[in-house]
């Protein structure tokens, strides 16, 4: 028995042939493992050599951030032209009123913080009180949101909406936008799947309706047209306007990603509820919409993201966005010439926020995918 | 019934093993998944090959076909070394046919033209012909009425079944078997089995992963038992599972045949 | 005996119905509260809601109609309206081609093995499509093309095309010769059904007898020859208009005014960057058994490609691409922040402004723009049912 047994000697584990791992063998696999794969490595590289330095020197070495007027850049060509932009953050960000106003910048530095705060823990995982959380972000956030930078309660005074502008604008439309068009459309969603023909027929028309038309037409309606909708006297200003149009226009886009996550849930559910003794809304309110709005939240998310760089739309109507304010900016008299820095910083901004929303939409992605597979 | 395909070729040399692996080292990163394989097969022999997963099986003969690259030892496939050469490669690839657990049949192409790809591409044979033997191949493996069908119609046991007709095409030497059955329901593992029996008995060189011992009892020369990644031990399917040498082998097959 | 009978009101088919009519009646009596007191807005402010403006003279100028003459004192405003869908049309069509090239492009190169290549390629993307498409618009016209785009006198050549901050002006084919060019066109019809011919007989023999013959390339070389030697032995009916340089900026050839090209630059690099991404996941898409099994047959690289590949990995590709392409159409109406002259801009903001006429209009406008949608879907839902035939 015991001779047996000394049949089977397990061997040790050994390292791989050390031409095999480690970072020489890395790049030689993914850099020079053929002869078109190295001279490829080598054209990107003569490319890097080509433009990043000039760009490395223009934006960050001969950059001017100094001083507080025209004077110094003007002097020196070679650099970007940090000093517009530091010069005029305050209004780039926050727009006329608050940059004219000093003393009143806390107020939207307090409610973009606000926001950041109840964000950060609401994309985080495995934080408890999630869902009050949101809820505070959909009812309350709103509400402290107007008070801190409208103003016109507990004696803070007003900035009225005309008022608005920068980056506080673009965060507002599409704040706005996600919120009003998230319950209307859950209900043109479930109004799409539902068995009634004239209310899904009607349903159906309004989204595609607002999906076949650009939003810039949809921004024009609102700003034109709006007031004749209504009987005189009925008066919006600019910024609401376009808030009413961007709400419309991106309902029918949330409808479509709420539709796609009832559509995964199997009608097992739905018939399991009935079984139970639910009646429509109850069946949706309580088993269907729950899981079928966690599947969406990656879609509604994206349609966030294309919604947010739409805002941008505004500012061909004449309000004064992000992009809008660092273009008027840098075609001030004061900055005329340094539209190249306006373009850049705004773009940044965009960039960041839509950025991080579609990695975070991506990584979610990733751990539904997973966890249906592990079910 | 008999499948005459691989026949003719393998009269020639008795006496030369078709394959020969020796000291075989192949790692994942770090992780070192097989360990001085030493195996030769001969010709007409059928091999199969069991172990717990992650015994490195699998990894062995997706080798033999280079679909996996090792680093350490050599693999000769009818007198010709794997090496990075990659006309060398296509070539033994086209000499050694493959089946895999997923049956990894094309979906844009019907069940005859999955069949025939190869034999008009790379053997470049009159497309009549490739459809001929083809057709002769779909009758063997008892489905040549659903040939002008695509994969996604028919059954998990029809597909691994043209699976098989489709690696025949290529009139191979050799051919691997992945886990054929282990994705299929049982009343499909009957049929796919039946025809790799005929196969079998038709001559044809087979190295089977399988846990379908019944299958190794009746078909196979060899059985070996793979564990971490080494071969534990290798006998005929007799003494294999009567007789078995070591303890590990013991418990894996009390593990399997008890169930 | 139990009572089956249920009242009215508790019947589910009753109750659907009222909830239908009730809100088709709010749908419809909203519906009709914005009409009248949009045409009552209007009366008021003494615009009377007719399409009789559409036969006005146009009083402002269009300076880009490549297809209609425009002709300020004599274009009317319907005529203004067929050149703002024309241009559209155009933009989308330039847009499309291009995106469409360059997002293949990037896409395959962010799976090449290279790895500096693929992440270029992935910063490419990611840059491009998280920015917004009108701030990169304008910064394409505004910022790069009017600032650093030399005068026409010191433009950019390549071969007959050259670039100034006018814009991209190209040589224009036109017809020199009608009776020798329909005579050219019909040799070249005649040439082409040959090639399909020779095409058809080369394939039948392959597949009688296996050999493959690389007729295909001879033929497509045998046809260019033909053509160009069939071109010079009818006198060369087609002429090229070349741009050449005036006082102040090219004349003749095809113009590309700056506004177009800065929105076609634009729009190719945004669309692009979404194109490519779809390709990356069409082709990701295809299963490593796919590959592996491929490779088992002992198909060649190429052919691997060719047969298994691409084939499965178009079908994921395709229809998100035709939404990008609406998507671009839809995005061309941006051209108004750089005044390129389509429909949105001459339609729904020049006439507007003009005429007064908003709700006709914009509804006219929308329809445009629900059209294209239309077909976008009608073709959309035709590509899914082919696939689904060829599939199930």
């Amino acid at each position: 028995m015991a001779k047996q047994i000394e049949t089977f000697v397990r061997l040790p584990d050994r390292n791989p042939p050390s031409s095999t791992i480690g970072f020489i063998s890395w790049l030689r696999q993914n850099l020079f493992s053929s002869v078109t794969n190295t001279l490829t490595t080598i054209l990107f590289c003569y490319l890097f050599y080509l433009y990043i330095p000039p760009f490395i020197e223009w934006a960050i070495i001969n950059a001017n951030i100094s001083g507080s007027d025209r004077s110094v850049c003007d002097a020196n060509k070679a650099g970007a032209c940090w000093t517009f932009i530091k010069v005029r953050l305050d209004q780039i960000l926050f727009g006329l009123y608050f940059a004219s106003n000093p003393e009143q910048t806390w107020r939207p530095i307090l409610a973009l913080s606000i926001f950041t705060i109840i964000l950060i823990p609401l994309v985080m995982e495995n934080i408890p009180f999630k869902k009050w959380l949101l809820l505070f972000m959909l009812f309350i956030y709103p509400l402290i949101f107007i008070v801190l930078v409208y103003g016109g309660f507990f004696g803070i005074p007003v900035s009225n909406t005309t008022q608005w502008g920068g980056f506080l604008l673009t965060f507002a439309l599409a704040f706005v936008g996600i919120v009003l068009a998230l319950p209307l459309g859950i209900l043109l969603a479930l109004g799409r799947r539902s068995e009634m023909a004239i209310i899904k027929a009607l349903s159906v028309t309004y989204i595609e309706f607002w999906r076949g038309t650009p939003l810039i037409t949809i921004l024009f309606m609102a700003s034109v047209m709006l007031p004749l909708f209504f009987p005189s006297g009925v008066e919006f200003d600019k910024v609401v306007r376009a808030m009413i149009g961007i709400t419309l226009f991106q309902s029918a886009y949330t409808a479509e990603a709420v539709r796609g996550g009832l559509q995964a849930i199997d009608r097992g559910q739905t018939e399991a509820s009935m079984a139970l003794g639910m009646g429509y809304w109850r069946r949706n309110v309580l088993v269907v919409l729950p899981q079928a709005l966690k599947i969406s939240i990656p879609s509604i998310v994206n349609t966030f993201i294309a919604l947010f760089k739409d805002t941008s739309l505004v500012s061909i109507i004449g309000l004064l966005d992000l992009l809008n304010m660092s273009q008027t900016a840098s075609r001030s008299l004061d900055w005329n010439g340094y539209d190249i820095e306006g373009y850049l910083f705004a773009g940044f901004i965009f960039w960041i926020f839509c950025y991080g929303m579609s990695s975070y939409s991506q990584k979610l992605e990733r751990k539904l995918d997973t966890d249906r597979r592990a079910e | 019934m008999n499948i005459t395909v691989a026949s003719e070729k393998t009269m020639t040399s008795e006496t030369h093993p078709i394959i020969t692996i020796s000291n075989l080292n192949k790692w994942y990163g770090k992780f070192h998944a097989l360990k001085d394989i030493n195996l030769d097969v001969n010709k007409t022999e059928k091999i199969v090959i069991c172990g717990p997963s992650g015994s490195g099986k699998s990894t062995l003969i997706r080798c033999i076909n280079r679909l996996e690259v090792h680093q350490e030892g050599s693999i000769i496939v009818d007198g010709t070394e794997l090496t990075d050469d990659v006309k060398q490669i296509n070539e033994i690839r086209s000499d050694v046919g493959m089946v895999f657990q997923h049956f990894n049949l094309f979906p844009h192409l019907t069940v005859l033209e999955n069949c025939t790809l190869a034999p008009i591409w790379v053997r470049k044979k009159p497309k009549i012909e490739a459809d001929e033997l083809a057709m002769e191949l779909l009758k063997k493996v008892r489905i040549p009425e659903q040939s002008q069908k695509y994969p996604g119609q028919l059954s998990g046991g029809q597909q691994q079944r043209v699976a098989i007709a489709r690696a025949l095409c290529m009139q191979p030497r050799v051919m691997l078997f992945d886990e054929p059955t282990s994705a299929l329901d049982p009343e499909m593992i009957k049929e796919v089995l039946e025809t790799m029996i005929e196969l079998a008995d038709s001559g044809m060189t087979m190295l089977v992963v399988t846990h379908e011992m019944g299958f190794a009892n009746k078909v196979a020369d060899r059985v070996i038992f793979m564990d971490e990644g080494q071969i534990v031990e290798q006998n005929n399917p007799e003494n294999f599972f009567s007789n078995p040498k070591s303890e590990r082998t013991k418990l894996f097959l009390s593990q399997i045949l008890n169930h | 005996m139990i009572n089956t009978k249920i009242p009215f009101y508790r019947d589910p088919r009753f109750r659907s119905l009222i909830v239908q009519i009730l809100v088709l009646a709010l749908v419809s009596y909203g519906l009709l509260f914005i009409y009248q007191t949009t045409v009552s807005n209007l009366v008021e402010r003494g615009i009377q809601t007719s399409v009789s403006f559409f036969d006005d003279v146009a009083p402002f100028k269009i300076g880009f109609s490549p297809f209609l003459e425009f002709d300020l004192g004599k274009t009317t405003y319907i005529e203004v309206f067929y050149i703002g869908i024309l241009n559209t049309l155009l933009i989308g069509a330039l847009g499309i081609a291009a995106s469409t090239i360059v997002g293949f492009f990037i896409g395959i190169i962010r799976l090449s093995p290279n790895w500096l290549a693929s992440k270029c390629a992935l910063i490419y993307i990611e840059v491009f499509r998280n920015v917004p498409l009108l701030l990169q618009i304008m910064f394409w016209n505004f910022a790069v093309f009017l600032a650093t785009l030399p005068p026409p006198k010191k433009s950019i050549e390549l071969g007959f095309i050259y670039l100034n901050s006018r814009g991209l002006h190209t040589p224009k084919p036109f017809v020199d010769d009608l009776t020798n060019f329909n005579i050219w066109m019909f040799i070249l019809f005649i040439g082409l059904c040959f090639c399909f011919w020779i095409n058809k007989r080369s394939k039948k023999q392959f597949e009688q007898t296996g050999k493959r013959n690389s007729i295909g390339l001879y033929n497509l070389v045998g046809f260019i020859i033909f053509a160009i030697l069939s071109y010079f032995a009818l006198g060369s009916p087609l002429g090229f208009d070349l741009p050449v340089l005036g006082k102040f900026n090219f004349k003749g050839g095809g113009q590309l005014p700056l506004p177009l090209f800065s929105l076609w630059f634009a729009l190719t690099i945004y669309t692009s960057a979404f194109i490519a991404e779809n390709v990356r996941a069409g082709i990701t898409s295809v299963s490593k058994g796919q590959i592996e099994a491929a490779r088992s047959i002992g198909l060649t690289r190429t052919q691997m490609i060719n047969m298994i590949i691409i084939p499965q990995a178009m079908r994921v590709i395709i229809p998100p691409t035709i939404s990008q392409f609406l998507n671009l159409t839809k995005n061309s109406s941006l051209a108004v922040a750089v005044g390129y002259e389509e429909i949105v801009a001459v339609w729904a903001g020049i006439s507007l402004n003009q005429t007064g006429q908003a709700l006709i209009i914009i509804a006219m406008t929308i329809i445009v723009y629900e059209c294209m949608s239309l077909f976008t879907s009608f073709i959309l839902n035709a590509y899914n049912r082919k696939m689904q035939i060829v599939e199930r």
